[in-house]
């Protein structure tokens, strides 16, 4: 291909160099917002912060090992809350456990998402009629994902991670996301 | 972190508080431990329990005794089929019910496969305590075939609520009988190498041996059972001291470990693995055809009265202590959970240990706070 | 007009009596049996009284009594109970209930120990100079019924969160309210 930056050129024209450079070396650039960008590259590598409660966590480190395997898609479960954007409560909530978790979701810096896993964590599941438990996480932190199950098979577990993936590049493009980095 | 002075020393030096919190990576689930540590060594350590209480007990007294079932699979949430087993003869044994043999013979199977896969995951998650990274995919590749056994029988990978009062709630699928030889097969070849990839490992024996050491009588004092009083030298398993359903026909061995640290903790749980496949392969033998399901009522109700029963799970002693009043819920349940107890010995084998022998001590005990905290 | 079918359920000559409630049937097996033949003999200084449950003895005894005879079913050689399986507290709401479930693995016999207390302030003495594994279970039972056990070195809450309001295992502690919104 040749590169012919030419000879005379005006601008308005759509002859300058830089209107050269564009056709000619980058014939296959692509453009979108920052925001969708951005989008894209923080659901591709969601990092889950470890936090099995219950019998949930079971089926969660069961979707994490190679046979339900979520490497695939970006997704490595991390201890701090201080690098993790995602935190999937996977359990029953229980009272004593509630001012740790808040703790913990508040230590996980901007853009963070919540899924609850299983229904103990959706809305008390079959405790409902417990003392001690909390009738839902979303009690307590904003839920963006709900995965039904008790406890969920892995690929529901993997069908709401690509729903929160979907959610991701949807809100970049609405641009309505309340925690965006602007 | 918390600087505290030490009363005892003379030397004027101060103790450091750690805790390892709710939160932890290594901690089995919703446990938090509260360390004082003098340098590299623990002083004092101080278990919380209590962040996964559901209060399932009290829940029980206001469910159908067939509506307990599915509390009790949460209860021990790897090993659930045991706990149903516990529930279900307690309520028999209340009823005077005799359980077909078929009934019987397919839950000791489902028992043991339940066993096996408990341990691949102990198997898995020891190894990622201990700082090794590849046990854990191998341990859950074998659960995960042992897993889709339990689908195919039962419906449900986990919480199968599948042993009901008076047998089981169905027949086994027609190909049964294969899947079971070629997973006999499989699993063979998996404890082989799942042994031989940390059983020898020189890392593993370093960190391993000798760490975490608990005489036979003080461990039995602290009501310590199952593989973690195994190891310390006492041959105590509820399969032979109290038989249960029918173990006694069936020829297997224990294991029994010498120096009650944290590599026979271990190496007995493997070995275990190898006993609950020669008890699979006799059952599946000497398995005929025949009903599964006692001639009972859809609403059970038990006659006046209590029991306690217990099974061996593969924690320890699961004890079911079931007090009825003749209706169709229970009055009282009470759960005695193997980690309960076995995780009392926590603050004595923490003592005069390292901070970083912390994790593989609480690892090798085998906790699942599910049942600790009921 | 057709008369109305006469069932059992609305026949006013037979009225429905409501169903006797059965107890469970005893079947002690010879262990049991020579243990119970044994009680009498080792616990000669303290007063007790046998009950049958389906295939255990249950012995109930005076709160007070409670350390002195554990330590004479643990060190006796014939009796040798050196495993505490478990301790509940059981609310009968007249009174709580105490049971202590045994184990002897040399003799393979149990044994079961109750002690019935009042419903205000039940005071029971601690046995984890005995048994330390009781240490927990009893931090339980005083957590979720209230009962104290005296001389426990640390009766501090253990599965509920401090500042919990009353003890939720006993019977008047009411379900949750859970409403669908």
């Amino acid at each position: 291909m040749e590169i012919n930056l030419g000879g005379n050129y005006e601008p308005g024209l759509g002859n300058t160099p830089a209107d050269s450079i564009f056709d000619k070396v980058l014939p296959n650039a692509v453009t979108c917002k920052s925001k969708e960008l951005f989008a894209l590259a923080r659901k591709s590598s969601l990092w889950t912060l470890s936090f099995g409660l219950a019998c949930c966590a079971i089926e969660m480190i069961s979707t994490h090992m190679s046979h339900h395997d979520l490497d695939r898609f970006g997704v490595v479960t991390w201890p701090s809350p201080r690098q993790a954007d995602v935190m999937i409560v996977a359990g029953t909530v229980v009272k004593k456990m509630a001012e740790p978790i808040k703790l913990l979701y508040e230590q996980m810096p901007d853009p963070k998402w919540v899924i609850a896993m299983g229904s103990c964590a959706t809305n008390g599941g079959p405790y409902y009629k417990s003392y001690s438990v909390v009738m839902g996480v979303d009690h307590l932190i904003p839920v963006d994902v709900y995965v039904p199950g008790c406890p969920p098979r892995p690929e529901a577990l993997m069908y709401g991670i690509m729903q929160l993936q979907e959610k991701i590049t949807k809100d970049a493009k609405e641009s309505g996301r309340k925690t965006s980095d602007s | 972190m918390r600087i505290q002075k030490n009363p005892t020393d003379e030397t004027n030096s101060l103790d450091l508080m750690v805790n390892m919190g709710p939160q932890h990576p290594s901690t089995h689930g919703v446990f938090r431990v509260v360390l004082w540590i003098d340098g590299e060594r623990i002083v004092k350590s101080e278990p919380h329990i209590g962040y996964l209480h559901r209060g399932s007990e009290k829940l029980c007294e206001d469910e159908l005794y067939s509506q307990v079932i599915t509390l009790f699979d949460r209860l021990d949430y790897v090993s659930n089929l045991n706990c149903e087993l516990a529930f279900c003869m307690a309520t028999e044994k209340l009823m005077d019910l005799q359980i077909p043999d078929r009934a019987e013979y397919i839950r000791v199977i489902l028992c043991e496969l339940n066993r096996i896969a408990n341990h691949m995951l102990f198997y898995g998650a020891y190894g990622l305590d201990v700082g090794a990274m590849t046990p854990v995919l191998y341990g859950f590749r074998e659960r995960e075939r042992i897993q889709s056994l339990f689908e195919s029988v039962t419906g449900a990978r986990m919480m199968h609520n599948y042993i009901r009062i008076g047998g089981v709630k169905e027949d086994l699928p027609d190909n049964f009988e294969r899947r079971i030889a070629t997973l006999t097969e499989q699993l063979k070849r998996g404890i082989e190498e799942c042994d031989d990839l940390l059983s020898n490992n020189e890392m593993f024996l370093a960190r391993t041996k000798g760490i975490g050491i608990i005489n036979g009588e003080d461990a039995l004092d602290f009501g310590m059972t199952g593989p973690s009083l195994r190891a310390s030298g006492i041959l105590e398993d509820v399969r032979i001291s109290e038989p249960y359903s029918i173990y006694e026909r069936f020829n297997f061995g224990i294991p029994v470990g010498t120096a009650g640290d944290c590599y026979d903790r271990y190496y007995v749980r493997v070995e275990e693995m190898r006993q609950s496949l020669s008890i699979i392969e006799q059952a599946v033998q000497q398995m005929e055809k025949g009903p599964i399901l006692a001639n009972v009522r859809r609403i059970t109700r038990p006659p006046k009265g209590e029991v306690y029963i217990r099974t061996e799970s593969p924690r320890g002693d699961f004890g079911v202590y079931l007090v009825s009043d003749g209706s169709d819920k229970p009055y009282r349940v009470k759960v005695r959970a193997p980690s309960f107890a076995n995780l009392q010995t926590l603050q004595h084998l923490l003592r005069d240990a390292y901070v970083a022998d912390s994790v593989v001590i609480l690892g090798s005990i085998d906790i699942v706070l599910g049942e600790v905290d009921r | 007009m057709a008369e109305k079918l006469q069932t059992p359920n609305n026949n006013p000559k037979r009225p429905r009596r409501p169903p006797e409630i059965p107890t469970a049937s005893v079947k002690l097996d010879e262990r049991e049996k020579a243990l119970q033949s044994l009680l009498p003999q080792v616990l000669v200084d303290f007063e007790f009284e046998t009950v049958l449950a389906v295939d255990e003895v249950i012995i109930s005894i005076k709160p007070q009594d409670l350390p002195a005879i554990c330590k004479v079913v643990k060190d006796d050689d014939d009796l040798n109970l050196g495993y505490l399986r478990c301790i509940s507290v059981v609310d009968y709401i007249e009174y709580l209930e105490a049971v202590y479930h045994l184990f002897s693995l040399k003799k393979r016999h149990k044994l079961v120990i109750k002690v019935q207390l009042p419903t205000e302030s039940p005071h029971l003495p601690s046995v984890v100079s005995i048994w330390r594994g009781a240490d927990w279970f009893e931090r339980e039972g005083h957590d979720l019924f209230g009962v104290v056990f005296d001389g426990h070195p640390n009766l501090v809450p253990l599965v509920l969160y401090e500042g919990f309001n009353g003890n939720p295992g006993l019977k008047s502690f009411p379900f949750h309210d859970y409403k669908e919104w």
